[in-house]
């Protein structure tokens, strides 16, 4: 599909859903109609209206006061995803060449990737308090078993005819890391980038939420507490606007980095 | 050896071959509790400057024979020596065109060429001075910025060659280098690697399914019989004049019926090769 044609269907969908929420939310439907009283399909308490929504949403960011609740989770997304990356790449690597310390260690790492990381917050606000330390920490530990897996499949999957011709073309081990075990790595490391910083937020705004004195998962729980249905979707408003720019700097990186590998995009052009 | 009527590789003093492969066996183990023995009982010299062909059936151990004149493999009996010394670890004089794709795919046809002497030392300029030298002679100067997976099969075989010479090897392996390309293609590829090797005399181990190619290339063709524990079951020594090429040499009446000789004998084995790979199938 060409891609005019794609970018309208795509808007064409949030366009239908935001008028059915719209009109769902607006028009009463008359008493007598389909029951006793007058009512609404999605009743505004519940489910706000789109304008309201957007209205405090503009709201937050022309006064500024979002700014600086946006800027602690961004920090603590960024703060996770390179704490947790960097640990996975080095673990990873560490583990694809070390056969032993993998096998010693598999079932640990097995163990502690099967934990749901929820769990975790409580403890992690008990250790590290309630500033972003802890909700950083949240998100290490997501990151940094996705990073993990795949630096360590990447290592344990090139090719071995390539390992052998980096081998015969005089390869010391430090040049095999180099030339063929890093780009490897990284390669599927890039594959999963987009999961990996997802996640980070993840942590940033669950740790929020459940307990700190900033960010936007600290919005919303805030909104919450006051039955401000508006003010929690917002706060999902711009969360989303958040993911779709962070997610298309991944994409920016990716293209630059990855430009050797073969995409389905170049081969059709 | 049973075939009686095959000649007997022809053997030169070891102390001046390139290569010496010597009474060498190679099992794999594997699933079965003795494991798959691949080739047995192989003798194999290459002389210093000399082109071989190694022809046979498919699966009867060719790549395998490579791999331990590589020392990628080590042979589970007999002895390999690369110019007299017994072969420890990697051989370090020779380059291997590899059957499947060897290139880097993260590295451009450049950066793949230019990574041997970089490996060995040299500076980055130096290293992609001579890369472009070498892309220029293997005809691909204009794709030095294409990573492998923009180029075609036959280019991708001539940055392979190009990735293995730049490192002036004393041996080359070469694994059916020409083996996915179209025929008019091959004799491109055949005459290029005639001229590189006419203008630098190599010991060359060059493995192929096609005996026209081998007795065109070859000065000596030797054929592997059926595997499993598959031997060598002749060589023919190949006296068309050189330099030759690849086009005119198979109209003169020497090529015709060194061919016809060959393959009389290699027939039987081709036959035998096929039945045992569809009975395993
Ligand atoms: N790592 C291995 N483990 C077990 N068996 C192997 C292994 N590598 C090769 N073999 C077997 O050894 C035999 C020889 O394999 P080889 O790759 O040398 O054949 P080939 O002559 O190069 O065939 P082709 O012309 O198809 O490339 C085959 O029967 C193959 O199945
Ligand atoms: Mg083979």
């Amino acid at each position: 599909m060409k891609r005019a044609r794609l970018l309208f269907f795509q808007i064409l969908v949030a366009v239908v859903l935001i008028a059915l929420w719209h009109v769902g939310s607006t028009v009463k439907v008359p008493a007598g109609f389909l029951s006793q009283k007058a009512f609404f399909f999605l009743d505004p308490f519940f489910f706000s209206t789109p304008f309201a929504v957007f209205e405090r949403t503009w709201r937050d960011f022309a006064t500024g006061v979002i700014w600086f609740h946006l800027g602690i989770t961004l920090l603590e997304t960024l703060l996770a995803f390179v704490i947790g990356a960097a640990g996975g790449v080095l673990i990873g690597f560490w583990f694809a060449r070390q056969h032993v310390v993998a096998a010693v260690f598999d079932p640990y790492v097995k163990m502690a990737n099967a934990l749901p990381r929820v769990v975790l917050a409580p403890i992690f606000a008990l250790w590290l308090g309630l500033g972003i330390w802890s909700k950083v920490a949240l998100g290490v530990t997501l990151v940094f078993f996705i990073v993990f897996f795949n630096v360590y499949q990447g290592v344990k999957e090139v090719s071995p005819t390539v390992l052998a011709n980096a081998r015969m073309l005089g390869m010391s081990e430090r040049q095999l890391m180099r030339h063929v075990y890093w780009p490897s790595a990284l390669s599927w490391m890039f594959s999963s980038l987009h999961t990996a910083v997802g996640f980070a937020l993840v942590g940033a705004v669950v740790g929020e939420y459940l307990g700190s004195a900033a960010g936007l998962g600290y919005r919303i729980h805030q909104a919450e507490g006051v039955f401000d249905v508006t003010g929690v979707f917002s706060g999902m408003l711009v969360l989303a606007i958040f993911v779709i720019i962070i997610d298309t700097c991944v994409t920016a990186i990716e293209n630059r980095l990855m430009v050797w590998r073969p995409t389905s995009a170049s081969s059709q052009t | 050896m049973d075939s009686g009527t095959a000649p007997v590789p022809i053997r030169i003093g070891s102390r001046h071959c390139a290569v010496a492969l010597t009474d060498m066996r190679i099992t794999f183990s594997g699933q079965d509790r003795d494991g798959f023995t691949a080739v047995d009982r192989v003798d194999l010299s290459v002389a210093d400057g000399e082109f071989v062909a190694i022809v046979g059936p498919t699966g009867c151990g060719k790549s395998t024979l490579l791999n331990a004149t590589a020392g990628l493999i080590a042979p589970s009996a007999g002895s390999v020596a690369i110019f007299g010394e017994p072969l420890v670890g990697l051989n370090r004089r020779a380059g291997y065109l590899f059957q499947a794709e060897a290139l880097f795919p993260w590295k451009t046809a450049l950066e793949n060429v230019a990574i041997g002497p970089e490996v060995a030392g040299a500076t980055a300029e130096e290293a992609r001075g001579r890369a472009r030298d070498w892309l220029a002679r293997v005809g691909l100067t204009a794709f030095a910025a294409r990573y492998p997976h923009q180029l075609s099969g036959g280019q991708r075989k001539r940055v392979g060659l190009a990735q293995v010479l730049i490192r002036d090897p004393k041996i080359l392996l070469m694994d059916e280098p020409f083996g996915p390309l179209d025929a008019q293609t091959r004799q491109i590829m055949g005459n290029l690697l005639l001229d590189l090797w006419n203008a630098d005399r190599k010991a060359v181990l060059f493995v192929t399914h096609d005996l026209e190619e081998a007795i065109a290339l070859a000065d000596r063709v030797v054929i592997m019989g059926a595997g499993p524990a598959a031997r060598i079951i002749g060589a023919w020594r190949v006296d068309l004049p050189r330099p030759r090429d690849i086009s005119e040499v198979r109209l003169d009446p020497a090529f015709h019926a060194l061919h016809r000789e060959i393959w009389s004998a290699l027939r039987d084995e081709v036959i035998k090769g096929y039945r045992q790979t569809e009975g395993a199938a």
